[in-house]
């Protein structure tokens, strides 16, 4: 029997109207991202990765097309998994004046999380929060937050976990410490990881597997390394201008 | 990991809990919000109860009702303060920019809506018994006096307060944070229309009609029933209830139709107006 796919997007298509005016945010696209991998979703401001994330985690209804997390078909069956899920993203606060360890025992709960003392100092721990647990989360300092964030997208060990853009406006330093946690963890729980990121360090170290997104399609599709010898390059910063500045066909026809 | 039931309307009290719990810390962390639930309704109290005061010396009618000003200011904050704890509640979390978490989480949208309804009593309670007993110390009017007919009054003004909170945080959540405004006004287009300083009978008979159709009206005819005559009415909180009953289950519907369209035009990620 064929394994299911821990995250499914078929022909997936979102379009707003707006003043008489349609967007298409996402233009039918597809993939399927195989159990225990970290996937990287590049692409510039306005891609659709954002909107990508958001149709997979059920907070907005696709306009045509599927997707699915671990076979339920997003956002109508979503509580068959949101308990096994998490996700992470700058563009989502924790409430500010709650602290750190009321934040997490709201969502522990929310999330049915066993033994949840245990496992908030065990993650405070892991993410080097023990220290902070009793101060609100809106005096700590943007990266204090990040791990804060990271913290809430780990409480319930999510087997698939979603993050958008987990290191922006971090400083090299913490972000490394975070892709370096984030990295542990898949190891350690075998979670499927779906990364929307503008840091092609950051995708090139984490991902086995890169989706290059423009104007609400997917370009290309494939292993780092693949890309790299695909459009003839050192890093996937170029690969990403190649095909942001739509130079893409003739970098790999160059290239060939 | 629990194996907790996947309907949608499955509800769980730890979910329902751990809402209340969010809010209950925020309380406790705020004395500028704790004060704000006192302050309105404590102001309230002091301008109808001196004005009643006045009037009751120059009147022999206003002398027999005495009471019917303060007893109707009091009604009125548990029908207004009643909405705007459910309504500010879902506010903090449009505020915090959280609303997101919550609605990729687990938590059902019914559960959410049990927590803010909770919330509305909690923050009543907070703000409205210290006013109470000011009542009692300033002016000598006792709302618990009211006996069962002020649990008859509390039902039923609670009710319609969910009814309207629960269609103000639908829209807000759709539309975003440029409809706040209506969280704080909406409900004064209800105090000339449900009568809550007159009777019903000084409407123009056609606004009559719109009055009755409210469940507050019947609160507050109520009320001065049993101030002027004694009275209690139980055929009008019997009515009121079957009319909240409706406009409830009318306020759910609304509710989780705001919640679809939130999801397909996308304003669940955004937080701004």
């Amino acid at each position: 029997m064929p394994e299911i796919p821990a995250i499914e997007v078929e022909n997936l298509t979102k379009v707003y109207t707006s003043n008489g005016k349609v967007t298409r945010a996402v233009d039918g696209i597809s993939f399927a991202l195989t159990p225990g991998t970290v996937t990287g979703l590049l692409g510039g401001n306005g891609a659709g990765k954002t909107t990508t994330i958001a149709m997979i985690l059920g907070l907005i209804e696709p306009t045509s097309g599927h997707a699915r997390v671990m076979g339920a078909e997003m956002p109508r069956e979503r509580y068959r998994v949101l308990e096994r899920m998490n996700f992470e993203s700058p563009y989502v606060d924790m409430p500010n004046r709650l602290t750190v360890r009321q934040n997490l025992t709201v969502f522990g709960r929310l999330y049915a999380v066993a033994d949840l003392r245990e496992r908030i100092a065990a993650i405070a721990a892991e993410l080097e929060l023990s220290d902070l647990l009793d101060r609100p989360t809106g005096k700590l300092s943007a990266g204090q937050k990040t791990r804060v964030s990271l913290a809430k997208a780990l409480i319930n060990r999510p087997d698939v976990l979603l993050l958008d853009e987990p290191t922006a406006s971090l400083d090299p330093d913490t972000a490394d410490w975070v892709r370096s946690h984030l990295e542990r963890y898949r190891g350690e729980q075998n979670a499927t990881v779906l990364l929307a990121s503008h840091n092609m360090a950051e995708v090139e170290r984490l991902c086995e597997r890169v989706i290059i997104m423009k104007r609400g399609r997917i370009e290309d599709d494939d292993s780092p390394g693949a890309l790299l010898a695909r459009y003839g390059r050192d890093n996937l910063e170029d690969v990403f201008l190649d095909v942001a500045r739509g130079r893409g066909e003739a970098a790999r026809e160059a290239a060939q | 990991m629990s194996m907790a039931s996947t309907s949608a309307l499955a509800i769980s009290p730890r979910r329902v809990g751990a809402m209340v719990l969010r809010y209950l810390y925020l309380l406790r962390s705020s004395w500028s919000r704790v004060l704000d639930l006192i302050y309105w309704p404590a102001v309230q109290l002091f301008v109808w109860g001196f004005l009643q005061y006045y009037i009751a010396q120059n009147s022999g009618f206003f002398a027999r009702a005495a009471g019917m000003f303060i007893g109707a200011v009091l009604l009125w904050d548990i029908l207004f303060r009643g909405q705007l704890g459910f309504s500010v509640s879902f506010l903090e979390e449009m505020w915090s920019r959280n609303l997101a978490n919550l609605m990729f989480s687990p938590l059902r949208p019914i559960e959410f809506v049990a927590a803010l309804m909770v919330m509305s009593i909690v923050r009543l309670a907070v703000g409205m018994v210290p006013v109470t007993i000011l009542a009692i110390v300033f002016f000598g009017f006792n709302l618990y006096g009211f006996g069962f007919a002020l649990v008859a009054f509390f039902a039923n003004l609670i009710l319609t307060s969910w009814s309207v909170g629960i269609v103000v945080s639908g829209v807000v959540m759709r539309n975003g944070m440029g409809a706040e405004t209506l969280a704080w006004t909406v409900m004064f287009i209800l105090m000339p229309l449900t009568c809550v300083y007159y009777p019903v009978s000084v409407l123009p008979e056609w606004l009559q009609y719109v009055a009755w159709a409210l469940p507050p009206t019947y609160v507050f005819e109520g009320m001065r029933a049993l101030v002027l005559e004694q009275t209690f009415r139980a055929d009008l909180m019997l009515a009121a209830f079957a009319l909240n009953l409706g406009y409830f289950a009318i306020a759910v519907a609304v509710f989780l139709a705001l919640l679809r369209s939130a999801r397909r035009i996308g304003s669940l990620l955004q937080s701004g107006e």
